[in-house]
């Protein structure tokens, strides 16, 4: 297929992978908001800082609150990094490979993008921000849902596939890394304390909390969840989870190409390192540290796929 | 070519012309609730597809879908038959034309054509000079547009020799009015267009370079997804199963074209260009041109890769050009020609402009080079004042344009508004040209919406409606 194509499937799942993140990020921010507990209003700028646009944020805002971080990620035209930009360019790089995707596929896509002004619209009166979120999450998980239950399982789903675990692989890390500095009260040191209603509330960014429930039956402890969250490959969102899914992909398509590429190596690498790791040694060496290496790896690893497939 | 207009569906004394009998009777059979609930239906269809266009302003492009009205036209057999001999003779003049001008010119030495009107002509194109095309066919897709006046009187409004687009709106219309109005189709033998992508494919894999023993690479190019044709590109691409390329997936390397892969670069034999001349090859042409392949010319010349329609085929459908294909039919065919052109008053010649200007709120007035309905005079329709600046045009570059009288367009019942009214139509067929000629039965039924409006390009406020060619008997349940 044509390496324009493969990069366009690619960048358009990613895209609608983040457009879901951050709605799922923006949730998570409403739901600490209402909760109990001193939290100073900080959920709001480790949302801006995971979503990595901090800076940006704040060369156009004073403060970091319910409305300015919602209205800059989940409903502004004039930024790159929000929800209807994302939407956009989900939808932008899906039209210029129409060809590409099935008629379900570009119907879900489409249809997201036609109906998000009106949708915005509802958000922006002041009511309906939940929903507009649900929404945005429902819209992207029917995406996925065209994408395996519709698309031939050739190159291009596989490009497509690789898209979507390679950013969902990026937001985990993210979710993980600022939520587990940001959230302890200062003065407690990192694994002391533990607020139960803000560990629940990362866990529901994945769509996790069951889920640990039923792995763990154990109350909720920042190690297990880091655990989890690493190196459970029976969680979706788990960073091994998706790296399995990556490594599976490039196999296969490997062997449809007869030709291995560096990217291979580099993928199985890393799985391997999550897959055979253990969260005592990463607790060891710094959690902090572990996932700003592993976000530098699986960034180094989309760039090589590029480089291999997409150039 | 004056009175009044015909009306397709109804005779002079306005009884019901007895092709349209089934259309009249399920017009009554159905409210007009539920006609109006079928159209919505559609435009939310339409939208849903994304099946758009692009309409360029001077604030950038928008995304419009082309109103579409659900009253078919209807073509029958007779009619059909006479329209595709006369397309079929038109197209092969047209090629035959294209090839002597870019071979031997016989047609310009014995002075059937002035040479000074083609070898001084923008769209004459002196690279193409002397090179060799396979089949000798320069334009493998002809639209060749029609406009109706009567029962048995058919004119050639203009030839689209380069890329003419809307093909992809007579098979979506087609999809729709069957997936819309099942029934409807019962009741006539209706001919079937889907079978277009198909024999494109097979028309462009017919004039490969001889080189090629198999199955030939072929691949769409498009300028992207930001121009007005983009759906049908993709559209069209699909349908045939080949790539759609835009000018950054090709390369040329020996003169050979390849494109960029997943797997590596992939040698490409036929392209089916929606990409302009001036834009075609940096190197040759347009410098600032982003949406070229460099040095595609060089492959082009030495055979390497097949061009359709060739580099060089407007100077087949320039306006100026135009009055001089019946010479053309009856010079390469010996042939008399079977459709037949509308008078034509070339400006750059000093009588016809003169009467141009006397007569100019009765003429339509035109670009020689313009498409689109862009920069034309409807005289009858404009203003004083809009007839008399325009006249400052004409007088200031009287070569840039020519003047034809306003024609009596045939109408065809039209959901307005209003209710049901006629609006006036014209009819784009799309000709193949391989080694042999096919037309899909039919082609692009253009409608001006609004009332006493001549003017049926989309971009100035025209819909479309589904063409059928009744085959057999006129009804199947008559």
């Amino acid at each position: 297929m044509l390496s324009r194509t493969a990069d366009s499937l690619f960048w358009m799942a990613r895209y609608m992978e983040r457009a879901e993140n951050l709605a799922r990020l923006l949730e998570v921010g409403h739901r600490l908001a209402i909760t109990p507990g001193e939290t100073g209003g900080n959920e709001w700028l480790s949302t801006v800082t995971i979503a990595g646009c901090g800076q940006d944020f704040f060369e156009t805002h004073q403060n970091a609150t319910a409305q300015t971080v919602t209205d800059f990620l989940g409903l502004s035209e004039h930024n790159s990094y929000s929800i209807p930009s994302c939407i956009a360019n989900a939808r932008g790089n899906g039209r210029a490979v129409r060809t590409a995707l099935t008629s379900s596929m570009w119907e879900s896509l489409n249809g997201t993008w036609l109906d998000l002004e009106t949708k915005r619209r509802e958000a922006l009166s002041g009511t309906g921000v939940i929903d507009y979120l649900d929404w945005i999450k429902d819209r992207s998980m029917q995406f996925t849902g065209a994408i395996t239950s519709t698309m031939l399982r050739s190159d291009a789903y596989y490009f497509t596939q690789m898209g979507t675990l390679l950013e969902r692989a990026d937001n985990t890390a993210r979710i993980l890394d600022v939520k587990y500095h940001v959230l302890l009260p200062e003065h407690e040191a990192v694994g002391g304390g533990l607020d139960f209603y803000q560990w629940n509330a990362i866990l529901r960014a994945v769509t996790a909390n069951r889920a640990y429930h039923y792995l763990y039956r154990d109350s909720l402890q920042p190690w297990l969840i880091a655990e989890m969250l690493i190196l459970r490959s029976e969680l979706p969102r788990s960073l091994v989870g998706c790296l399995a899914g990556v490594t599976d992909c490039l196999e296969k398509l490997s062997n449809a190409y007869g030709a291995r590429k560096d990217c291979v190596r580099m993928a199985n690498a890393l799985h391997a390192d999550l897959a055979y790791g253990k969260i005592e040694d990463i607790f060891q060496q710094g959690l902090h540290e572990f996932l700003t290496d592993f976000l530098r790896r699986n960034y180094a690893l989309a760039d090589q796929i590029q480089r291999d497939y997409l150039l | 070519m004056s009175g009044p207009f015909f009306d397709e569906m109804h005779n002079p004394d306005g009884s019901l012309r007895e092709l349209y009998r089934q259309i009249q009777e399920w017009i009554d059979e159905n409210p007009p609730d539920f006609i109006e609930m079928k159209r919505r239906e559609a435009e939310f269809l339409y939208r849903r597809t994304g099946i758009t266009f692009a309409v360029y302003s001077e604030g950038g492009s928008t995304e419009r879908i082309i109103p579409f009205d659900i009253i078919p036209r209807l073509i029958d057999a007779n009619e059909w038959d006479l329209l595709r001999r006369g397309l079929t003779q038109r197209a092969q003049a047209l090629n035959a034309f294209l090839a002597d001008v870019y071979s031997d010119q016989r047609i310009l030495k014995e002075r059937i054509v002035d040479p000074a009107l083609i070898l001084l002509n923008s769209a004459y194109e002196p690279e193409m000079q002397g090179v060799k095309v396979p089949g000798d066919v320069y334009t493998h897709i002809a639209g060749i547009d029609i406009v109706r006046v009567g029962p048995e009187e058919f004119y050639v409004l203009e030839d689209n020799a380069r890329t003419p687009s809307g093909v992809s709106y007579m098979l979506e219309n087609r999809e729709m009015m069957m997936r819309l109005f099942p029934d409807l189709f019962t009741r006539y033998a209706v001919a079937p267009v889907d079978r277009y992508p198909e024999e494109l494919l097979a028309t462009l894999a017919s004039v490969a370079p001889p080189r090629i023993s198999g199955e030939p690479t072929t691949v769409l190019l498009t300028p992207g997804r930001y121009n007005s044709a983009y759906y049908e590109h993709s559209f069209l691409a699909d349908m045939m199963g080949i790539e759609l390329v835009e000018g950054q997936d090709l390369f040329v390397s020996d003169t050979v074209v390849y494109m960029r892969t997943t797997e590596g670069p992939k040698r490409v034999d036929v392209i089916y260009r929606r990409v302009d001349d001036a834009f075609i090859d940096p190197l040759t042409f347009n410098p600032d041109s982003m949406l070229g392949v460099p040095g595609l010319m060089t492959a082009y010349r030495a055979g390497n890769v097949v061009l359709a329609n060739a580099v060089g085929a407007g100077i087949a459908d320039d306006k100026s050009v135009y009055t001089h294909v019946p010479d053309m039919i009856r010079f390469y065919l010996d042939q008399e020609p079977i459709l037949k052109n509308v008078p034509t008053y070339k400006c750059s010649e000093a009588d016809d402009l003169a009467y141009t200007l006397e007569h100019l709120e009765e003429l339509v007035v035109k670009e020689v080079h313009g498409s689109g309905g862009y920069g034309m005079l409807v005289g009858p329709k404009a203003t004083k004042e809009e007839r008399e600046k325009f006249a400052e045009k004409l007088k200031a570059m009287p070569d840039q344009f020519i003047a034809q009288p306003t024609l009596a367009l045939s109408t065809v019942p039209t959901y307005v508004n209003e209710g049901i009214a006629p609006r006036h139509v014209d009819l784009r067929p799309f000709i193949l040209c391989g080694s042999e000629i096919t037309i899909v039965p039919g082609g692009l039924t253009r409608v001006a919406l609004k009332e006493g409006s001549l003017v049926v390009n989309s971009s100035q406020g025209g819909g479309t409606k589904d063409t059928w060619v009744i085959t057999g008997e006129q009804a199947r349940y008559a």
